[in-house]
């Protein structure tokens, strides 16, 4: 991101920095104001920093997270999707009543699951794509839709899951040498040796990446912001695994959290669909005129809406270890203010992975420390809104100033 | 008392960059018919503009004089209360009300907020018997046709007793029988000593209206004529057009070679108005290495043709397309771009350019593939493409991750051309290449166009600035009202001749060798 283009070699680090700063403005003041968040909580309580809030508090994120990277998708196209909730409820039911009522095993039904939840996203995204239906009203309409399924299938009962699908949401990865405990400070084995392979793979691109650039004779960072770059990155990356090392390990979910927003990542910032998605959001006439087939791109957006609904459903199972009628209400709401805390914009074109998630974080920690501090539901709710305005406005106004 | 209702004197404004009116004078007597004429750009809309309070009194100079009363209006209901109606060629009616709501819109009798809708419905019946319109009251806007809207406009603006009405193109999307009612009205208008400012391209009818003219050529008044015989549509059209050419163009001789892009009478049809033809079997054909200019009025079609040749207007269409004499179906942009046809569009911000992104991601925009594999879009090749085209068009920017929203116009123009050269097109379309960008930047596309064409590309240019047309085009083709009216060399090309096709004039020869 810092890589300037046309910057000169003479050019001084300091400016490299301000231009870089100016330029992903909004990543780093939502980074900042997480940061500042947990520090003001990691002041008012003990408990807070401890290994093992920090983990379950990341445990807790991980379905929302997962969520916000579809949505990101949807909103950045100049869409909304308000079934979310309302499909996590419905697959999650239907990955519970695939095991219990059918005798399905664990990883049929999570498949099965998953091509329901492309369905989902195929019927949605047909009607907004290919029959101009506006998605807010597609997506509504989706909403009432499974949840009236959602209590057909459960009946209104709850359904409880067996406890080796629960691990996926509750458990963590097993240690390979060292015995594990939550008490000691000696880290999780298995979480160390990933966190190195993490940091050792990103070094690895970080330096091919730095040498292709010299091999198209391009200007490169000079070598000093260059490791500090990459320093300052590891560090973040070392603390977040170290985190979850000294209690229990990674969980799974955040396992595949990780994987599901590398995965987005990827596919926002470097594939044609994703960067058609962006043009979309951002000029749609434009991005006609340009030859791109807006429809298809629209269906495909909704599918991944929905397939990621349908893993977020997984998730919110496992975790709570039951699939009950009143799973997932109001969930979207959650979702969608993560990705519009994170940076996205609601007129479409702009927003990233890594901001959503960052996002879904800060609504998080607001709710955990909060929670830690004794403060009621009420305020926790009102406070969480006004954060969520709050947030939108500073960056309207920063936008205006950069303009 | 004068003989002058209205008095605009030494009108001066100015948008950054333009003088868009340069000491303009426009008189209008009591009762007339008052036919305003200039090419696209001459400040018409402009002065129209101020007269009815768009552009407040501060933002232009000198004096408007109504009734002998200087007026000052800061907003367009003081033009209002002054007296002054004003129709534009896009109706401002709200479809989903009814005639009575529309004509009252903003204007409601009412007490305390609650409206007298008896009083309203009355009033509108009388309103209607002026314009002629027998509906009543509470028909739909969308149930009317395109002349009976135009009538509802008309008497909108009677219901505010308005003593000057002002009717911008009014007949422009009208049929023959529509347009002479409208005409009709018009007249009556005028013995009820309402005078009206009559805005139109199409000269025959200021000619058979008009009791007065005036001429607007570069924001300035070229004259203005009792319309009697000695004033001649040639006449009016010189004055129009008569400028000096002192701009200069990078005029090369060009060698045409093969066609390229060859259309047989291809009509198109209105989406909205599925019975009105906006492209009337048109015929004609682009070579490689020449640059075919299509020259017209607002409202002549030649958006419209080039949109629908791209596949990005007009549902109903016939006729046949064939690129490198084979025939070619064009659904959409895409297969258009596939087989080579690229348009730029008129409109750079609102069709060309995602203002957000930045400059590399709106070069690569429709040629993606190009760059990118299964590992997805390779950045540096993107960085190294469209640094190429940034010091091959002189595109200048600190850097090519600058958002377009943030250069200039002539620079954001080189970045849609950087888009459309990256798809390597056989024909590029350039609708109006240089609107709204400074001379340097005009002069440097006018040498990129040149240059397209050496390497064989085949561009059809369309533009409102004849001179630019008469200075950059190998052939020029005329539109008017949807059809080709000519097709001339440029060596035989003037701006008269071209203004005389372009407002309806007919081509004798042209017609009679294309019937045959």
């Amino acid at each position: 991101m810092t890589d300037r283009v046309k910057t000169k070699n003479e050019q001084n680090a300091v400016e490299i920095i301000k231009l870089s700063f100016k330029n992903n403005v909004r990543q780093y003041t939502m980074f900042i104001a997480l940061i500042g968040i947990m520090l003001i909580f990691s002041l008012l309580s003990d408990v807070f920093l401890t290994p093992r809030n920090l983990s379950t508090l990341f445990l807790q994120t991980s379905h929302i997270a997962v969520l916000s990277c579809g949505v990101v998708l949807v909103i950045v196209a100049g869409h909304i999707d308000l079934s979310i909730g309302a499909v996590v409820g419905l697959t999650g039911a239907i990955v519970a009543i695939l095991q219990s009522h059918f005798g399905l095993g664990i990883i049929p039904s999570i498949f099965i699951t998953i091509a329901i939840g492309a369905l989902i996203g195929v019927w949605q995204g047909y009607w907004v794509a290919y029959r101009d239906v506006p998605a807010f009203i597609v997506t509504l309409s989706g909403m009432m839709v499974f949840n009236g399924l959602l209590l057909g299938v459960t009946k209104g009962e709850t359904i409880a899951t067996s406890s080796a699908f629960n691990r996926i949401g509750q458990d963590y990865i097993p240690t390979l040498f060292l015995e594990n405990s939550a008490k000691d400070l000696v880290p999780h084995d298995t979480t160390v040796i990933i966190l190195v392979l993490v940091a050792v793979g990103y070094l690895f691109m970080e330096f091919r990446k730095r040498k292709e650039r010299k091999n198209y004779n391009f200007d490169v960072l000079p070598k000093s912001l260059f490791i500090l770059k990459v320093v300052l990155i590891l560090i973040l990356i070392s603390t977040i695994f170290f985190i979850m090392a000294l209690y229990l390990g990674i969980p799974y979910s955040i396992i595949i959290l990780m994987i599901i927003a590398s995965l987005y990542t990827f596919l926002t910032t470097k594939t044609t669909f994703g960067r058609h998605v962006y043009a979309i959001g951002g000029n749609k006439e434009a991005a006609k005129l340009s030859g791109i087939n807006i429809r298809k791109r629209t269906l495909w957006i909704f599918i991944s809406s929905g397939v990621l609904g349908s893993i977020g459903g997984i998730l919110y199972t496992a975790r709570v270890g039951s699939a009950a009628a009143s799973a997932g209400h109001g969930m979207e709401l959650d979702v969608i203010a993560s990705a519009i805390i994170g940076g996205t914009s609601t007129l479409g074109g702009e927003g990233t992975i890594i901001g959503a998630i960052i996002g879904a974080l800060v609504m998080a920690t607001l709710n955990n420390g909060m929670l830690l501090l004794d403060v009621g539901t009420t305020q926790r709710l009102i406070v969480r809104g006004l954060v969520l305005l709050v947030a939108v406005w500073v960056d309207i106004v920063s936008r205006k100033k950069n303009s | 008392m004068s003989e002058y209702i209205l008095k605009m004197q030494d009108i001066v404004k100015e948008f950054p960059g333009v003088r868009a009116l340069d000491g303009v004078d426009f008189k209008v007597k009591k009762g007339e018919i008052h036919g305003l004429v200039g090419e696209n750009g001459a400040g018409k809309s402009t002065l129209m503009k101020i007269l009815s309070g768009v552009y407040p009194y501060g933002t232009y100079e000198g004096k408007i004089i109504i009734n002998e009363q200087k007026q000052k209006f800061t907003r367009t209901k003081d033009s209002e209360n002054a007296g002054i109606g004003i129709i534009y060629q896009e109706l401002t009616l709200v479809k989903q009300m009814n005639i009575c709501e529309n004509i009252y819109l903003g204007n409601e009798f009412n007490k305390a907020g609650i409206i007298d809708w008896n009083k309203a419905m009355d009033c509108t019946k009388r309103l209607l018997k002026e314009v002629g319109l027998t509906e009543s009251p509470d028909t739909k806007i969308a149930n009317l046709g395109i002349g009976k809207q135009q009538l509802v406009e008309i008497a909108k603006a009677l219901s505010k007793d308005i003593k000057i009405l002002i009717l911008d193109e009014p007949t422009a999307a009208l049929n023959e029988d529509d347009s002479e009612n409208l005409l009709k009205i018009i007249k009556g208008l005028k013995e009820r000593g309402i005078s009206c400012i009559y805005i139109s391209h199409k000269l025959k009818e200021v000619k058979s209206i008009a009791d007065t003219i005036t001429i607007l050529r570069d924001g300035k008044t070229i004259d203005t004529y009792e319309n009697d015989e000695s004033v001649t549509e040639d006449k009016i059209i010189t004055g129009m057009v008569g400028r000096e050419l002192t701009q200069l163009f990078p005029r090369k001789e060009h060698n045409p070679k093969e066609t390229v892009l060859e259309v047989k009478n291809f009509t198109v049809y209105n989406p909205e108005i599925p019975d009105r033809k906006v492209i009337d079997n048109v015929s004609f054909r682009a070579r490689k290495g020449e640059i075919l200019g299509i020259a017209g009025l607002m409202g002549s079609g030649r958006t419209e043709l080039a949109m629908s040749l791209f596949g990005a207007y007009g549902i109903k269409k016939s006729g046949q397309i064939l690129i490198d004499g084979k025939k070619t179906t064009i659904k959409g942009p895409r297969d258009s771009i596939q087989n080579g046809l690229c348009y730029l569009s008129e409109d750079r911000k609102k069709n060309g350019l995602v203002l957000m992104m930045d400059i590399k991601e709106n070069i690569t925009l429709a040629s993606l593939d190009i760059i990118s594999d299964f590992r997805g879009i390779n950045e540096n090749e993107e960085i190294k493409i469209s640094n190429h085209y940034v010091d091959a068009l002189n595109i200048r920017t600190p850097s090519i991750e600058q958002k377009v929203r943030n250069l200039s116009g002539g620079n954001q123009q080189k970045v849609v051309i950087s888009k459309w050269l990256m798809a390597a097109p056989k024909v590029l379309i350039l609708d109006e290449p240089t609107r709204g960008i400074d001379v340097g930047a005009k002069y440097e596309i006018y040498n990129i166009m040149n240059d397209l064409v050496d390497k064989g590309v085949s561009i059809i240019m369309i533009s409102s600035e004849l001179p630019e047309i008469l200075g950059m085009s190998d052939r020029i083709m005329v539109m008017h009202e949807g059809k080709i009216t000519a097709e001339l060399d440029w060596k035989e090309a003037d701006q008269e001749k071209v203004m005389y096709y372009a407002t309806g004039g007919e081509d004798l020869d042209f017609i009679s060798e294309h019937l045959t």
